[in-house]
């Protein structure tokens, strides 16, 4: 009982975690990218979940209804969605930029190429070696 | 009293202006100086009379601020600095030019900058302005010390900055911030700052603080600076290594017995024998060290080291004859070492020489410095007729005062160490037959200047040691 | 009447002059503007903080709409400070950006980076100003966003790989905090801070609001580059053109450092995060970890740039020390290193773009004989090193003083000497690459002094170091003030 009525919340954590391991599992950049946009979409399911109210209808005002759900974190999300096709735009054109620059999306690769590569001056110029210890 | 500290600074920059013509640059050297000792012996018959001014500067942490004040003790400390500084300069100028060094004009504007920061820590009215001057003191040096450029003044360099700032910044700043935690205020008061309600385990674990913190005193383990800061052209040792950075040390430590924890709370706290025992290690050890130096200097800064210790050891005694002693220490001190450098940089310009065991029969060639290194050596070893004997006795006594048997014996076999290293040389000198025949010219008749000026001193403090100690014993009145 | 509306002039006019960024026909009169409105920024900052300093709290609600529903900015000494920093620092910024800018990046794309640099200006301004947690997010993102964008146009290829990094762990940092504010939603049922706070005791140690506490704390964590999570921050420093290492590094940290110090004081409280909740001794951990471990890093770095991006995560560990101390002085102390260090850094990144500009590179085997060939720049540089390894008379030392302070009354003995431990371990990184600019230079080497467009702004924020090493009234008073006024009764 208590299980499925929080079914929600259970799609949420789903998911959350799902595009997490996504995000830290897979090395390529635009897996990334579609991971972290999973992961976000499970916050946009957590705010929509918050608003219902039992019992309540869609908060559209017409005749006979009383109990609405609450509207703000629709309200809320629809920002917040705005603010997830930014982030998620801006990191793929951060991936085609990389993949103009190192020829890859791969991140070993990458990191392969900005730690041998560095004689490579396609894109960078009178650098010198710099350790990628991070 | 503002006035001391300014004058240097702008001494400084008149020299970087005049940077391109060396003979108006060293006037400015020199005019500031004689100025500056003008101001500072118009301060002092202020202050000896017992006026004492005060000046708030800035308050740049809320409830502790920087000020300035004048005690007897700073007086003194900025007495020596500032007079000896004008000796230096003189000294320097043949020294600089006879030894064809290197960036002159970056060497005079540090050392003015270094003479304000000491008289900065001579002139502190509170911890806080000591600690700021301190540190400034450290890093004003830095380039002093590195002249040269070569690895080796670098590696020197390295070392003497990492110790001084690397035990200034962990333990002598942990105290002075646990005392105005403890305490409320970092003025310096005649009797102390700490109320009853301070424990003597916690006054211990200061005072431990303070003497191992303040580097600059140079007492063991944080000793090895001082060796590596010889790297340093003469001047630079002479004025700063045996003067003004190494006394700003046993200073600091001084006005901290006396106006942080007050002599009487001192003499309560076993924290404070301890610590004399330390004192009285690094004065044997450090002898002992100088005998093994065959370089001049080396040996010259080992000798220093010990001698150090017998200040910090006359604070830590916290009798009236140890403080007064300790301070009349400070000065005596300050005119033999000084001269004792001034004789090894003559030497090195003159015959290009730096290792006692190569200084046989140079007495008949330099017959001043070699007579004048013998005078100073004296005053180092506590024999007449050099003022260094005043000093010693007064030290002694203060350890018979105290029972410290042992602190005794220390005095005397050092004192018979002292005689065995420094009058090696002179011995040398005299009564040795030189290897070869060559023969040498005395040293630049500016460096001869500075020498006579500083041995005349030692003998008159040996004549005349009345001023000097009434001053001191303002201290404890 | 005006007065009221400050605030929101400040957020508002960056935000409006960035899309005539664009527009502009010169890259020379984007640059102009953008220098502009961040000016025109500063000085409402200045007058926000003067009439805060005098009357106190300002509150502006937006629209016209009372405060549990609309969106209300507020400011107070806490945040007047923030702004004022955030607003200083990137004017001048802005000053030496047109020079350095020139050689680093395009000139179609000039107008870009104007318009992307005010939008991160006015994102960083608008977190610190509202009063609204979910509007808080926004600008996070606001800013955020720009600022992947603004290092992403650094010169070397690899910061475009830096600038996805930080995006990715940005992005989850943002999202913590949003599902952070969920569970307040959910808790309170209100968005507005001071609401949340009145509403809380109620609903106070419910798992719902630990989670929001645990949540939050994470994702400003990310943001804040709190150790561990501050894997981004290096090669963003490094690889972003040389005035945005400046800014950022001067800014944005704070900013989400002020987030969270708001999170925790205001609206949790001081009694739920550090009484009920175990974040003293987790935050204080993470800092000393930071201090040692970073400030270990930075001594083996060859480029300073990444050097002084490891410094920043240490001293971003000093700024949380203070908040684990959760005194009063703790978090002056705090509060104090936010406007301290974003001067040092600034001063720092903006002497290093000056060498970026002559020499075209930060490796410190480069920098051989800085001294004689930019000796000016070799001065900023040094004051402002003076003043991250924490000498006197300089700003670095008033932070240090203070937080030891608050450490030893806290009878926290062992962390305030890790603190000065960690601040020799900046002396040996710093000054391994001081003792490298004085050493002579190669017989070859000119004189090639930076312009003065570049080196009047690291000199002004040189200067400041030292001004405000000595005379403490504005950073260390208002940093009281602020302390006082987020603590209220807890001393």
């Amino acid at each position: 009982m208590d299980i499925l009525g929080h079914l929600n919340y259970w799609v949420v954590v789903f998911l959350m975690m799902t595009g997490f391991y996504v995000v830290i599992a897979s090395g390529n950049l635009v897996k990334k990218v579609v991971g972290l946009n999973l992961f976000q979409a499970s916050v946009f399911i957590l705010y929509i979940s918050m608003g219902v109210v039992t019992g309540g209808e869609p908060p559209i005002l017409r005749d006979g209804t009383d109990v609405y759900s609450n509207p703000l974190p629709h309200v809320l999300i629809l920002t917040a969605i705005v603010v997830g096709v930014a982030t998620t735009a801006l990191g793929l054109a951060l991936a085609i930029r990389i993949k103009e620059a190192y020829g890859s999306l791969e991140e070993d690769e990458i990191h392969l190429k900005e730690t041998e590569g560095l004689n490579d001056t396609s894109n960078h110029s009178g650098e010198s070696a710099g350790g990628i210890d991070g | 009293m503002l006035a001391a500290i300014m004058l240097p600074l702008i001494g400084a920059m008149l020299v970087l202006l005049a940077a391109a013509r060396p003979n108006l640059r060293e006037f400015f050297s020199i005019a500031t100086a004689v100025v500056l000792c003008v101001d500072l012996v118009w301060l002092a018959s202020h202050v000896f009379d017992g006026d004492m001014p005060s000046l708030v500067l800035a308050e740049p942490i809320p409830g502790f601020s920087l000020t300035l004040a004048v005690e007897p003790l700073g007086m003194l400390f900025a007495l020596i600095a500032g007079f000896l500084w004008l000796v230096t300069t003189i000294y320097a100028i043949g020294y600089m030019r006879g030894h064809n060094e290197q960036n002159q004009t970056r060497f005079y504007t540090f050392f003015a900058i270094a003479i304000a920061a000491a008289m900065g820590v001579a002139f502190a009215g509170d911890l806080l302005m000591l600690f700021v001057c301190y540190e400034l003191l450290t890093f004003s040096t830095y380039p002093l010390v590195t002249h040269v450029g070569t690895p080796k003044a670098r590696a020197g360099g390295r070392i003497y900055l990492g110790v001084l700032v690397g035990t200034s910044m962990s333990m002598l700043l942990l105290a002075i911030i646990l005392t105005a935690l403890e305490a409320g205020t970092l003025s310096f008061v005649s009797g102390g700052i700490f109320s009853d309600a301070s424990t003597t385990m916690m006054l211990g674990m200061l005072l431990a603080l303070f003497v191992f913190g303040i580097g600059k005193a140079a007492l063991m383990p944080f000793h090895f600076w001082l060796p590596a800061a010889m790297v340093a052209p003469t001047p630079v040792s002479a004025l700063l290594h045996a003067v003004a950075v190494v006394k700003a040390g046993v200073f600091s430590i001084m006005k901290i017995s006396i106006y942080i924890f007050g002599i009487e709370r001192m003499a309560t706290l076993p924290a404070a024998e301890m610590l004399g025992y330390v004192a009285g290690f690094t004065i044997v050890v450090a002898s002992l060290i100088a005998f093994s130096k065959d370089n001049l200097k080396a040996r010259l800064a080992y000798s220093t080291i010990s001698q150090l210790s017998y200040v910090v050891l006359g604070s830590l005694l916290a009798v009236q004859a140890g403080v007064i002693g300790g301070t009349m220490h400070i000065v005596m001190h300050a005119f033999g070492k000084i001269t004792l450098f001034f004789c090894a940089g003559a030497i090195l310009i003159a015959t290009n020489k730096s290792k006692v065991s190569e200084l046989d029969g140079l007495g008949k060639d330099m017959p001043w410095t070699m007579t004048a290194f013998f005078i100073a050596s004296l005053s180092i070893a506590g024999l007449p007729p050099a003022g260094g004997v005043w000093s010693k006795w007064l030290l002694a006594q203060a350890t018979v005062e105290t029972g410290q048997w042992v602190l005794l014996s220390v005095l005397l076999v050092s004192t018979l160490l002292n005689i065995g290293y420094l009058l090696e040389i002179p011995v040398r000198g005299f009564f040795k037959r030189s290897i070869d025949d060559h023969r040498y010219n005395e040293a630049p008749a500016t460096c001869l200047l500075a020498i006579g000026v500083a041995v005349l001193m030692t003998v008159l403090l040996f004549f005349i040691p009345d001023p000097l100690y009434r001053v001191a014993s303002m201290l404890v009145r | 009447m005006i007065d009221e509306q400050l605030s929101v002039l400040a957020v508002v006019a960056p935000l409006l002059a960035a899309p005539l960024c664009v527009l502009m026909p010169r890259a020379r009169w984007s640059w102009l503007l953008a220098l502009v409105a961040s000016v025109a920024c500063f000085a409402i900052s200045v007058r926000l903080f003067v009439l805060v300093q005098s009357d106190g709290m300002i509150v502006t609600p937006l629209g016209g709409w009372a405060a549990p529903w609309g969106i209300e900015y507020r400011v107070d000494p806490v945040n007047s400070l923030v702004m004022l920093i955030v607003s200083g620092i990137s004017s001048v910024c802005l000053l030496s950006a047109r020079l350095s800018i020139n050689k680093e990046i395009d000139s179609s794309r000039q107008p870009l980076f104007y318009t992307a640099w005010l939008l991160c200006l006015s994102g960083l301004i608008g977190m610190t100003v509202t009063g609204d947690a979910f509007n808080l997010f926004v600008f996070l993102e606001i800013s955020s966003l720009s600022s992947y964008v603004l290092i992403a146009m650094g010169r070397d290829r690899r910061a475009l790989t830096a600038s996805f990094q930080y995006l990715v762990m940005g992005t989850i940092g943002a999202t913590f905090i949003i599902i952070g504010v969920g569970f307040l939603y959910l808790a309170t049922g209100s968005l507005n801070m001071a609401d949340i706070a009145v509403r809380l005791p109620d609903t106070i140690a419910t798992r719902t609001m630990e989670s929001a506490l645990a949540f939050l704390t994470v994702g400003m964590g990310l943001k804040i580059a709190m150790f561990p999570l501050h894997l981004w921050l290096p090669n963003a420093y490094a690889y972003a053109p040389s005035v945005v290492s400046a800014f950022i590094a001067a800014t944005a940290t704070k900013v989400a450092l002020y987030a969270l110090i708001r999170f925790l004081f205001t609206i949790f409280g001081y009694q739920f995060s550090f009484v009920e909740m175990p974040l003293s001794a987790i935050l204080a951990v993470l800092a000393v970890a930071a201090v040692l471990v970073a400030s270990t890093v930075a001594i083996f770095e060859r480029d300073i740039k990444r050097m002084l991006a490891y410094s920043s995560v240490a001293q971003i560990g000093y700024m949380l020390l203070g908040i684990a101390i959760a005194s009063q002085a703790g978090v002056t102390a705090s509060i104090a290193h936010i406007f301290n260090h974003a001067l040092m850094k600034g001063a720092l990144f903006l002497a290093l773009a000056c060498v970026v500009y002559q020499i075209g590179s930060v490796m410190r085997d480069d920098l051989t004989g800085l001294s004689r060939r930019m000796p000016w720049t070799f001065g900023a540089f040094t004051i402002a090193s003076l003043s991250l390894i924490g000498m006197p008379l300089t700003a670095g030392f008033t932070s240090k003083w203070l937080l030891v302070q608050a450490a030893l009354a806290a009878g926290w003995w062992m962390i305030a000497l890790l603190v000065l431990i960690g601040s020799l371990l900046a002396v040996v990184y710093i000054w391994r690459v001081i003792e490298i600019m004085i050493r002579p230079p190669a017989e070859n080497a000119p004189r090639q002094e930076a312009p003065l467009s570049l080196l009047a702004p690291a000199w002004i924020l040189a200067l400041a170091n030292i001004y405000f090493g000595i005379f403490t009234g504005i950073n260390i008073g208002s940093a009281k003030a602020a302390a006082i006024w987020l603590l209220g009764g807890v001393s």
